[in-house]
Order: structure tokens, then C-alpha cells, then sequence
């Protein structure tokens, strides 16, 4: 018998797949999140500069790299389907979303509540709060979108083509701190330098980023078993299934 | 320990408001998301459930 990655493209087996995988993913990232935290509020330093208010980054950070990331695994799904037409990957894009403009949201929110304090204002048009604004936006009209088709062929097609256009969107957001004069901070970290922070902060964001991710999948794979119930409800399997249940 | 009391981690320097704003909206979306999730699986169960029955007929 061997092993192929292929098996799991076929929603059946995803689906049990994806049950088993939901409470690891799960908890790990409670712990992960316990753990960012107690780094976030009891072992990183007062900012010289920005005094405690600089504690929001360890969520703020986290949320924009999310709803960011997210965007690209839809955009790659997206391409996936109208490539293959593979069933699964129209329902992995349409359970990201969600969450997506969830942390989409949260980015803008918690940008706000730091930058009232820090700039004085609570919102100003500079490219990367704007370009941010943008992304929420997508989320919300690609999931407009999705529930304003009836046909579900069409709705995919339709969600994954405006997903793969507006992908332009996140390297705009990315690389806006150094395409124009942003009021927005640059990057604090790089792939190519050496972070600008204390090693401290920077652990506490990257392991409240992790905890992120792991939320993020663990939401993402509990809400695809939804959405595959549902589109394979005329299948023996679900039938037997909810016989069983 | 970092904090003298627990009124000075709440008041965060003077910044409670935004700490808090920030992190007790985080703590709100994320609780709510999974409420609605849960809701929405076990209605769509019980949807499909009921349209088989209906189908049996």
C-alpha cells in the first residue's frame, strides 16, 4: 500500500482527516496563546518610546500578517480550482474567508486604538492603512459575492477570479511603507536584516503569530467539514454518515 | 515581576484604554467566531438530517 498525498484531495477522506487534525491545532494554539501573552504582559520591558501602549503590536502584528496570509492561501486555491477544478479547493477558500476579515478586521481595530495614542489620530489616509481598508473590503465583497450567485459552479468561478485579481492587493499593503511616505511605521522585521527590537518582544509576537496560525487552521478545517457536508449530501458516505450521527 | 500592583497592569501606564480596546475586541471576535461555528454545525447537521428523512417518505 502506499501513501498518496492525492487521497486527501477527495472531500471523504479530507473530512476525517481534517476531524482528527481540528483538536491539535486547536489546542495548540490556546497554549501557544497563554504563552504569547504571559511573554506580552509579564516578561517584556516598558517601550522606551511608546511607554505600555506598545503592548497592542502582540495582537496587532499577529492580525494584519493573518488576514494578509490568509488572502494568499485563498488566492492559491483559488488558482488550484480554476486550474483542476478540483471540488476541494473553492470549499478551503470559502472556509478561509471568514476568518480572514476577521483578523482583516481586527488589524484596522487594533491599528486605531495604537495610533490614536501614538499619532494622535485614530485613522489617517496614508497607503498602508488604506491598502488595508482594501483588504477588508475584498473579504467582505468576496463573500457578498459568493452568496449573491445562486448557482454554486458559477459562484466558485466567480469568488475565485475576483480573489486572484485582487491578490495585487497584498504586496501593495506589504511593500506600501516603502513605496510612499507613510505616517505607518516600516517593517520591524525582515528576511533580510536583523530585527529592530528587543528579542523578547520579538518572541512574544512571533508566538502569538503561531497561535494565530494554528487558530486559523483549526477554524479553517472545523468550518470546511460544514461546507463539505453540505455539497456532498447527495454521497453515500454522508448519508451513512448522518444515519450514523 | 514587572507590575507593581494589579491596578498599575490595568491601567497599562495610562494607556488601559487602548490596551484593553484592543485586546478585549481580539478576545470578542475570536469568542463569537467560534460560537457561530459551532451553532452553524450542528444546524446544518440537523438540516441535512431532517431533508433525508424527508427524502425516505
Amino acid at each position: 500500500m502506499s501513501f498518496s498525498i492525492y487521497k486527501y484531495a477527495s472531500p471523504m477522506t479530507f473530512y476525517g482527516l481534517a476531524g482528527r487534525l481540528i483538536p491539535w491545532f486547536a489546542w495548540g494554539a490556546g497554549i501557544l496563546a497563554a504563552l504569547g501573552l504571559y511573554i506580552a504582559f509579564f516578561m517584556a520591558p516598558t517601550d522606551f518610546q511608546q511607554g505600555e501602549a506598545y503592548r497592542v503590536i502582540f495582537i496587532h502584528v499577529p492580525a494584519a500578517w493573518m488576514a494578509m496570509f490568509i488572502y494568499l492561501v485563498m488566492a492559491f486555491w483559488s488558482a488550484v480550482g480554476l486550474a483542476w477544478n478540483t471540488r476541494l479547493s473553492f470549499m478551503m477558500s470559502r472556509a478561509l474567508a471568514p476568518t480572514g476579515a476577521v483578523f482583516a478586521f481586527l488589524s484596522l481595530w487594533t491599528g486605531s486604538l495604537w495610533g490614536k495614542p501614538m499619532w494622535g489620530a485614530w485613522w489617517v489616509w496614508d497607503a498602508r492603512l488604506t491598502s488595508s481598508l482594501i483588504l477588508l473590503f475584498l473579504y467582505v465583497g468576496i463573500m457578498a459575492l459568493w452568496s449573491a450567485i445562486d448557482d454554486r459552479r458559477r459562484s466558485d468561478k466567480a469568488g475565485a477570479l475576483l480573489i486572484l485579481v485582487g491578490a495585487i492587493n497584498v504586496p501593495i499593503i506589504y511593500f506600501s511603507v516603502k513605496w510612499w511616505n507613510t505616517l505607518h511605521q516600516g517593517a520591524s522585521i525582515s528576511l533580510m536584516k536583523a530585527p529592530s527590537m528587543a528579542t523578547i518582544m520579538l518572541t512574544g509576537m512571533l508566538v502569538m503569530a503561531i497561535a494565530a496560525w494554528f487558530y486559523s487552521i483549526a477554524v479553517a478545517l472545523a468550518r470546511v467539514r460544514g461546507i463539505i457536508l453540505e455539497r456532498e449530501r447527495q454521497t453515500e458516505w454522508v448519508k451513512e454518515l448522518l444515519e450514523k450521527s | 515581576m514587572h507590575w507593581a500592583s494589579w491596578s498599575a497592569f490595568w491601567a497599562m501606564g495610562g494607556y488601559g484604554f487602548y490596551v484593553w480596546g484592543s485586546y478585549g475586541a481580539v478576545f470578542l471576535f475570536i469568542l463569537v467566531e467560534i460560537i457561530l461555528l459551532r451553532r452553524g454545525q450542528k444546524e446544518t447537521l440537523k438540516r441535512l438530517k431532517r431533508m433525508r428523512n424527508w427524502e425516505d417518505q
